[in-house]
């Protein structure tokens, strides 16, 4: 287990130090960084002080050692809009991001191991045809614009839902969520319903009917425990796509979350902040994909073995 | 010489009756049918429609703005107008081209490059097969969004960075599934045939092993397609995708976004065109996941004689 452990750790690190170097590489890529930080109406005084106040003049191995300590300390400098310390402000949005992608993963996950397996449980019925198609149609439907739609119909038309803020009970958090909902769904309905399929025509099934088990029993203690490995597979990549999703629904419905930070700095040209998001998503991810895999080890004995090359 | 051709004169009728040709199995779904005929339009729209809408999608007339689809301004006034009085019907086939154009080469460059890293991969095994896994595994774990969002921070937002980004961001899936195959296939006894011959390694892989592997990544190649069609309209959606004065279906639902309450039409009608190419894509994929596999192919068949059942969409 421990080396099991300590091997994902480290394969799943990889992955982290290139978007460490990456960041520190793309903001040098386009030649001179100062460009990058500062507005175009500079003069050449005060790019000169600020290459000089940043380091910008001393060699590029000086300058990605004195990156690295600067991202270990979180201090990714000032943010261009606010003056607020970047990491502050991307600590401070993180929270609401989690509490949203959190949510959501908890429904898609509970939703379709329900619906998936009813759709399994007789293949080809009129049940299992509803669920296929509308499945489909959810993973294939842009977020961006189900959210307008949501938007148009129950913020505008009916006036029963607001249509961006945090402010306010539970109705706040219904249109968001749906929006971020629907791919994942969409996608772990499909997988769930694919793997039943499969263990549910498996012989230990049938063993399972034989000894007289019921057949809730068969199917959420035999069949779905069996199912749950291709379905958490899919359910961490979904997690990890999960970011994107987010973008999209904090720009619409203006989530304070990183997502809506990360695009305005984008739009706003605030290179401090975008870093600070870019690193802090990479290391989320990094614990998200460490988490998955001691699910795994937890759910199948297989894996903890140390496989034999 | 005439022997042989009679021989294969000879031999069709039976080739024919004992398998389906494409056009027939297609005929045998009719969901996947209506499909293929809807991503048809889209693509003769998108190669036709600028020659049929000469300069309308953006010819300007302030007298005409936020016309609500109407039959009385004529064929371009048919999905009505935006804000600036241009014609909703003629910038959405112009937006079709603009969305085909980013997501086609995009799907075919990972599909191309994937495939290639993988077969390599999968046939060579050892350190290669590692290496590229290692590869692929460090790209998915990445958002591809945020992957966008850095990359084209520091280049500027156009359609071929877009390309490049989606294309790069998309070829571990290639990558996975045609290792996954080729290294099945490598211990077969055909392929152990070519190496005992002494075929080098890249003829044996394109005469042995992507014939096999390919219906599979085509498969994967139409599924994606979609993928690769919402992240544009995001991208654009968020104003670092495509930028005006060009068009995409995504910069459409942006543009239209502030309308919303007055002139629903203009951001609702794109969507509706992005979901029915997505859809399609998607029900074709599932249509060919079915037809292309030879233990599955019974279903579509079969289902067809039974009740008519819609088999691709149990797939």
């Amino acid at each position: 287990m421990i080396t099991f452990l300590r091997r994902r750790i480290v394969s799943s690190a990889i992955p982290l130090v290139f978007v460490v170097l990456g960041v520190f590489v793309l903001a040098r890529l386009t030649g001179d960084p100062v460009n990058l930080y500062l507005p175009l109406s500079a003069t050449e005084e005060q790019r000169a002080e600020f290459a000089a106040a940043h380091g910008f003049d001393q060699s590029i191995l000086a300058q990605l050692w004195d990156y690295l300590g600067q991202v270990v300390r979180l201090d990714f400098g000032e943010s261009l809009r606010t003056g607020q310390p970047a990491g502050e402000m991307v600590l401070t949005a993180f929270p609401a991001t989690l509490q949203l992608a959190a949510v959501t993963m908890l429904i898609a996950i509970v939703g379709a191991v329900l619906i998936g397996s009813l759709a399994a449980y007789r293949p080809n019925s009129l049940a299992d045809r509803v669920a296929s198609f509308l499945s489909m149609t959810a993973a294939s439907i842009p977020d961006f614009w189900f959210a307008i739609m949501g938007v148009l119909v129950f913020g505008v038309s009916l006036d029963l839902l607001p249509t961006s803020g945090v402010d306010g009970g539970a109705e706040v958090w219904v249109l968001p969520i749906a929006t971020l909902l629907i791919r994942p769904f969409g996608v772990l309905v499909q997988v769930v319903r694919g793997a039943m399929v499969g263990a549910l025509s498996a012989p230990y099934v049938k063993v399972a009917r034989s000894k007289g088990a019921s057949e809730k029993r068969v199917v959420f203690g035999h069949a779905l425990r069996n199912a749950t490995m291709p379905a958490l597979t899919v359910a961490g990549d979904l997690t990890i796509g999960l970011v994107n999703g987010a973008v999209v629904v904090e720009t619409i419905f203006g989530w304070p979350g990183i997502g809506k930070l990360m695009i305005d700095s984008i739009l706003q040209r605030d290179f401090a902040v975008l870093q600070a998001a870019v690193l802090l998503t990479a290391v989320t991810i990094f614990v998200l994909n460490i988490v998955i895999d001691i699910c795994y080890a937890l759910i199948d004995a297989r894996v903890r073995q140390p496989v034999a090359a | 010489m005439t022997a042989t051709v009679k021989k294969e004169a000879a031999a069709e009728p039976a080739v024919k009756r004992r398998r389906h040709t494409w056009w027939q199995l297609l005929g045998k779904d009719r969901f996947a049918a209506v499909a293929a005929v809807v991503l048809g339009l889209v693509v003769l729209t998108a190669v036709l429609g600028p020659w049929l809408i000469g300069d309308r999608a953006v010819r300007q007339d302030l007298r005409a703005s936020l016309q609500p689809p109407s039959f009385d301004h004529g064929f371009f006034g048919l999905l009505g107008t935006d804000v600036l009085g241009r014609s909703v019907l003629a910038r959405l086939v112009e937006a079709a081209g603009t969305t085909l154009s980013v997501a086609v080469p995009a799907v075919l460059c990972s599909l191309v490059i994937g495939s290639a890293i993988g077969m390599w991969a999968g046939y060579h095994g050892g350190w290669r097969e590692s290496l590229a896994m290692r590869v692929a595994d460090v790209i998915l774990s990445f958002p591809s969004l945020l992957l966008a969002v850095v990359v084209l921070y520091v280049f500027a937002p156009s359609a071929a960075n877009i390309v490049l980004i989606l294309a790069f961001a998309r070829i571990p899936i290639y990558l996975r599934t045609a290792r996954a195959e080729s290294a099945e296939l490598r211990t077969r006894l055909f392929v152990d045939a070519a190496r005992t011959f002494g075929t080098k390694s890249w003829p044996t892989i394109y005469r042995h092993l992507l014939p096999i592997v390919l219906p599979t990544l085509l498969t994967v190649a139409t599924l994606d397609f979609c993928f690769v069609m919402l992240s544009e309209s995001s991208l654009s959606f968020l104003g670092i995708g495509i930028q005006p004065p060009d068009v995409s279906w995504g910069l459409m639902v942006a543009q239209g976004r502030q309308y919303l309450q007055t002139a629903w039409w203009i951001a609702v009608l794109p969507g509706v065109a992005i979901v029915l190419t997505t859809v399609s894509a998607t029900i074709l994929a599932a249509w060919a996941r079915l037809a292309g596999d030879p233990a599955q192919r019974w279903r579509l068949t079969a289902a067809k004689r039974r009740r008519g059942a819609v088999a691709g969409v149990t797939a």
